[in-house]
């Protein structure tokens, strides 16, 4: 009895050291993403964490690079005919996909159609394409209706949805059914059979993978894997995560509270980075009373002190920005044009002449987001300037499906609700998620006016920088009169990790190229 | 005897016919839309309505009902509306972590609550037996998340001698995987411990004023021998009843338990589902862990006759 | 006119009973005497106290200090008047949950006891309800109902009934074999009176003891769900709730977990106690089995 209990011991020591050799030969960057992957198509979701997928394992034509700026990136060399019509694309030498076929200039055709059917910008640029066609197995070519300005910023375009290049043959999947097949040509491929949903998603060194020359600039330049594998974990919970990066289980904490800051500021093998920024947006539902009332969407833009609203969820003044703009304040188009000033007593002298008669307002609150606290701090403010609030608290999940209702509060509808986009969807007007008003296409809150969608479509028309800005200006001044959302401040995501990684990028979202890990 | 398993076995079929029928209807009235959040951020109405259809949310309530009993006779528990992949690939990969934090669990409950129970018993009325029974007392008042929470941060976060998170499966070694179970089974074995060191003291001070035990002691066995040999067989049954109702409480705990240490299994699988509404996943674990507490009640009950030879069937 | 002469007489001896009852079982009377601290401070709290959910986050995580007796959370809100007022949610979840599934646990426990031809099914679907463990079977209607405190009291409850029910219906199988219920029996008692007059009065013990648990367990089965997100709206300043608040922040702001922990770990472990003492007092075989 007792033999049989060493050599059981024994035999689990053997198994133990076994198991432990290829682990050390490896190295393996640990990672907690913010959130988990639902499906492998980026091309048929906004989500950011199928975006984050997608720069592991696929590439683009184009990328921007720190200073915002749209730079080849599959793509050798490309021209322009002097009317501005026919753009000519043609790829790098050495393209590989990660089944060794070489990226042609057909998957490349390919992958472009299936995205200008679902992203918001691809189908833009369907709307105003003659042609796109494969000329030779390098070259693409690109043949434009009209004078169409966003060429580049589409190709481009940092986040979702990505206009990532696929094979054609996975191209070729319906763009109303999502793929199975995550086969790119970026710098890591996925490991299938080590998914996990709900758990991890494993990712390894793309042999096939030919880095440009430049350094790494923003989401431009080289792209080398320097980790043999990724591994995402999935934790939920935040505690939980902050526990693990303490005692370097993991690599990376993305998107950690703010508050846990102060917790690992002594600590020499932790350091804490900028990893996103995000504009809260607190929208209003203008299908149905009361914000369907324009001196009532007016009054919410005086009332709102950003500086309270955002010091609810991060009090680290570096953290923070008060942005008195709809566009975020470090983007080109940044204006304070007929910006208000937080005014109590104007917001309730403009709630008097709506003549608000007490109807009552449904706050919507996803309680696990960044946007909770501020939901919090604004009802507050809605309450004590006199209006009727009925704060609702739900799941993302819940709200998300509440959110597109366009009834009555009475029969399950909604009067506001509070997101986080990311910078990249709050940058210029044509993107704007919370501008747009094109009435039914619009976002959930539905605004609805034509002189903004006029100023919208004359953006896209304009070439010069100077001009756009002007024009973006003017869709500012238009947007205060109407409010289409209410800022609530501009803040930062960042991200915990150890102090031992080198090379860790921060262009706006996460990427792991570069990024190396001592052995 | 096999008359009685065969009867006790067919008891089972309309308990986990009405978990079925429960559970399909509770979700489906459940007021979130799947389709919603499937189709993300910027959906538009025509997409949702799509994918409503592709997984068939639009039909009728029996339609849907009768196609479900229909795919899960076969076995088939339809795909996760999340990721897409099998629901009996999902719940498979997730019951290696969750066999092995509720069997080292009932392992360390019960070497935590015999010693402690036995104890208490034989020094009933003592300062010792008090302080025991007022260790199971706060064991079983106490949230198990906020004991989890304890043990983390005394002996992961300030003393480092276990992970604070996560599980090293069976394959990559026995000792790293117990490793990483030592705490979260500590943290569900407390409930546990607290109601089977209860059990255990009662039923023994039972026992140990019955006849043979006395006659036992006049005898002039030793009380240790005593103990072992006559009392503690006796109260197996009252100690092993408990294991079987305490389950429900384990499988409860597995969820909250979990969640704290990032352990990929079917509690973490379950919160996951319901928070995103992936209908087909909750079914399923609803059922295998119906099936599970229904499996170890049938056990629980045929063990009865292997302890006490007096009960026959 | 005689029934208001009979209990005019008698209330002055169940007094006398009670005081002796009482005088006899220290514990008991140290518990309820506990248990009413907690319900007075959870009635008053509301009134002597700030709002518990007003926020103010100019002043948030503020430690224990003379401005702040308790510290303030990570929206500025005093934990003091939160804890105390989160005394009253839990009293009240803890209350109503044991209303409820007393009630229906007696209902169901005593028509599936007596009625021979309804025990099967009613039996079945107890036994399907309890094959769900409690804990995901409450998560899953919550997710069901949505947040409010009224959902969770029935989310909790569902899962009690079926217990509650059990332990009614074993007593009245014992009781229906005894010699003064089949004598009721024979005389041609009818249905509810047979019920009403003879087995509940004597099935009433068991139910006062696993009430109790009920009790503790819903305040601690309330912490869990909003802990897992699947609790009390967040607006309400419920112990749960803040536990699950306090997790984040359980190394900056330690007093933010520490006062509501400590308050729900002494108001269960006080009810925990009480239910032993009183099952020990009123079931004198089970009290001679743990205390001897």
């Amino acid at each position: 009895m007792r033999k049989l209990t060493r050599r059981m011991a024994l035999a689990a020591g053997l198994a133990l050291s076994l198991a432990a050799l290829p682990a050390a030969a490896q190295t393996v960057l640990k990672v907690r993403p913010f959130g988990d992957l639902r499906t492998l198509d980026p091309m048929t979701t906004s989500d950011y964490m199928v975006r984050n997928h997608a720069y592991m394992v696929y590439d683009t034509l184009f990328a921007q690079d720190a200073k915002g700026l749209i730079k080849p990136q599959m793509v050798e060399s490309y021209t322009t005919s002097p009317d501005g019509l026919t753009w000519t694309f043609v790829l790098r030498d050495g393209l590989k996909f990660h089944d060794n076929t070489p990226v042609t200039s057909a998957d490349v055709v390919a992958s472009l159609k299936r995205w200008g059917e679902r992203d918001g910008l691809g189908q833009q640029l369907t709307a105003h394409t003659a042609s796109l066609t494969a000329t030779d197995p390098k070259t693409i070519t690109l043949v434009l209706k009209d004078r169409w300005g966003l060429v580049l910023d589409a190709l481009g375009k940092p986040s979702s949805m990505l206009p990532v290049i696929m094979p054609a043959r996975i191209a070729a999947t319906p763009s109303n059914q999502n793929i199975t097949d995550a086969t790119g040509s970026g710098p890591f491929m996925l490991v299938r059979e080590q998914w996990s949903p709900g758990s991890k998603i494993v990712y390894a060194k793309a042999p096939t993978y030919q880095p440009r020359k430049e350094a790494p600039d923003g989401l431009a330049g080289a792209k080398v894997a320097n980790v043999d594998r990724v591994e995402w974990l999935i934790m939920p919970d935040a505690q939980t995560a902050l526990n693990a990066l303490q005692a370097g289980e993991i690599d990376i904490f993305e998107e950690m509270p703010p508050d846990m800051i102060s917790l690992v500021k002594g600590n020499a093998k932790i350091k804490v980075s900028k990893l996103s920024a995000l504009q809260g947006v607190f929208r209003m539902n203008q299908s149905q009373p009361p914000f369907n009332n324009v001196k009532l969407r007016q009054a919410i833009l005086k009332l709102v002190d950003q500086e309270q609203a955002v010091r609810a969820y991060v009090d680290d003044k570096t953290l923070y920005t008060v942005c008195p703009s709809f566009y975020m304040c470090d983007s080109p188009y940044f204006t304070d044009a007929s910006w208000p000033k937080p005014d109590v007593a104007a917001a309730k002298k403009l709630i008097a002449e709506s003549g608000y008669k007490g109807e009552k307002i449904v706050v919507l609150d996803a309680t696990e987001t960044a946007l909770s606290p501020q939901t919090l701090v604004v009802s507050q403010l809605l309450r004590d300037a006199g209006l009727n609030v009925d704060y609702q608290a739900m799941d993302w999940g819940t709200l998300s499906s509440r959110r597109t209702s366009k009834n009555p509060v009475e029969q399950g509808g909604w009067s506001t609700f509070a997101s986080g986009p990311a910078a990249p969807d709050m940058t210029e007007p044509v993107g704007h998620l919370g501008l747009r008003s094109n009435c039914e296409n619009a976002w959930f809150g539905w605004p609805c006016d034509e002189t903004i969608e006029k100023l919208r479509a004359e953006f896209t028309m304009t070439p010069d920088l100077e001009g756009r800005k002007a024009i973006a200006r003017k869709i500012q001044e238009r947007a205060v009169e109407t409010v289409p959302y209410v800022p609530v401040g501009q803040f930062w995501l960042v991200r915990g990790q150890q102090t031992s990684l080198n090379g860790l990028l921060s262009p706006g979202l996460p990427v792991y190229w570069n990024v190396s890990k001592a052995r | 005897m096999i008359s009685y398993v065969l009867r006790r076995l067919a008891a089972t079929v309309p308990v986990l016919a009405f978990v079925g029928l429960f559970v399909f209807f509770l979700l489906r009235l459940t007021p979130g839309d799947p389709a919603i959040l499937i189709a993300g951020d910027q959906a538009t109405t025509q997409q949702i309505a799509a994918i409503r259809t592709q997984l068939g949310f639009d039909r009728p309530l029996a339609q849907q009902l009768l196609a479900w009993a229909g795919q899960l006779a076969q076995g088939d528990l339809g795909r996760s509306v999340f990721s897409d992949m099998e629901v009996t690939r999902l719940i498979g990969m997730r019951i290696e972590p969750t066999a092995m934090l509720a069997l080292v669990a009932i392992l360390m409950a019960l070497a935590i609550a015999l010693p402690l129970g036995t104890l208490s018993a034989l020094k009933a009325g003592s300062r010792t037996d008090r302080a025991v029974m007022a260790f199971a007392m706060v064991g079983f008042s106490s949230p198990v998340f906020v004991v989890a929470f304890l043990l983390v941060y005394v002996f992961a976060l300030s003393l480092g001698w276990f992970p604070t998170q996560g599980y090293v499966p069976l394959s990559q070694g026995l000792l790293p995987c117990l490793n990483s179970l030592i705490l979260p089974g500590l943290a569900l074995a407390m409930l546990y411990a607290a109601l089977l060191a209860r059990v255990t003291r009662a039923s023994l001070l039972e026992v140990l004023s019955e006849d043979y035990v006395r006659t036992a002691h006049a005898k002039g066995m030793k009380p240790g021998r005593v103990v072992l040999r006559h009392a503690l067989k006796n109260c197996a049954i009252p100690v092993v009843t408990v294991v079987g109702v305490g389950i429900a409480a384990l499988l409860g705990g597995v969820v909250v338990t979990e969640t704290v240490f990032n352990i990929p299994g079917l509690g973490r699988l379950t919160t996951d589902a319901i928070l995103r509404r992936d209908y087909p996943v909750v079914q399923g674990l609803i059922l295998v862990f119906s099936l599970v507490y229904v499996t170890v009640n049938l056990l629980v009950d045929l063990s009865y006759v292997l302890f006490d030879p007096r009960i026959r069937y | 006119m005689t029934v208001t002469g009979s209990v005019a007489r008698k209330t002055p001896g169940l007094f006398e009973i009670l005081r002796g009852f009482l005088r006899a079982n220290p514990t008991i009377l140290i518990g309820l005497a506990v248990l009413a601290a907690f319900t007075f401070v959870a009635l008053i709290a509301p009134f002597i106290l700030p709002d518990p959910v007003r926020v103010n986050p100019i002043q948030r995580l503020r430690p224990p200090g003379s401005e702040h007796w308790f510290g303030t959370d990570q929206l500025g809100r005093s934990t003091l008047s939160r804890t105390l007022n989160g005394t009253r949610i839990s009293l009240t979840i803890g209350a109503l949950v044991t209303v409820l599934s007393v009630s229906f646990g007696l209902l169901i426990g005593l028509v599936a006891g007596y009625v021979r031809w309804l025990d099967g099914t009613v039996m079945r679907i107890m036994d399907g309800l309890m094959a769900i463990p409690g804990i995901l079977l409450a998560i899953a209607l919550m997710s069901l109902f949505g947040s409010s405190v009224q959902n969770v009291v029935i989310a909790i409850s569902i899962a009690e009934i079926p217990r509650m029910a059990r332990v009614v219906r074993s007593s009245v199988l014992v009781l229906r074999e005894q010699t003064y219920v089949e004598a009721a029996i024979t005389n041609g008692t009818g249905l509810a009176r047979m019920l009403l007059r003879h087995i509940l009065p004597n099935a009433a013990a068991p139910v006062i003891v696993q009430a109790t648990y009920v009790f503790a367990s819903a305040m601690i089965v309330e912490s869990i769900l909003s802990f897992l997100g699947a609790g009390t709206p967040p607006t309400i300043p419920s112990w749960g709730n803040m536990l699950a608040e306090a997790r984040p922040f359980m190394q900056r702001a330690p007093w933010m977990i520490a006062f509501p922990g400590v308050a729900l770990a002494m108001l269960v472990l006080t009810v925990n106690v009480l239910g032993d003492a009183l099952r020990d007092a009123i079931d004198p075989r089970l009290a001679r089995k743990l205390r001897v």
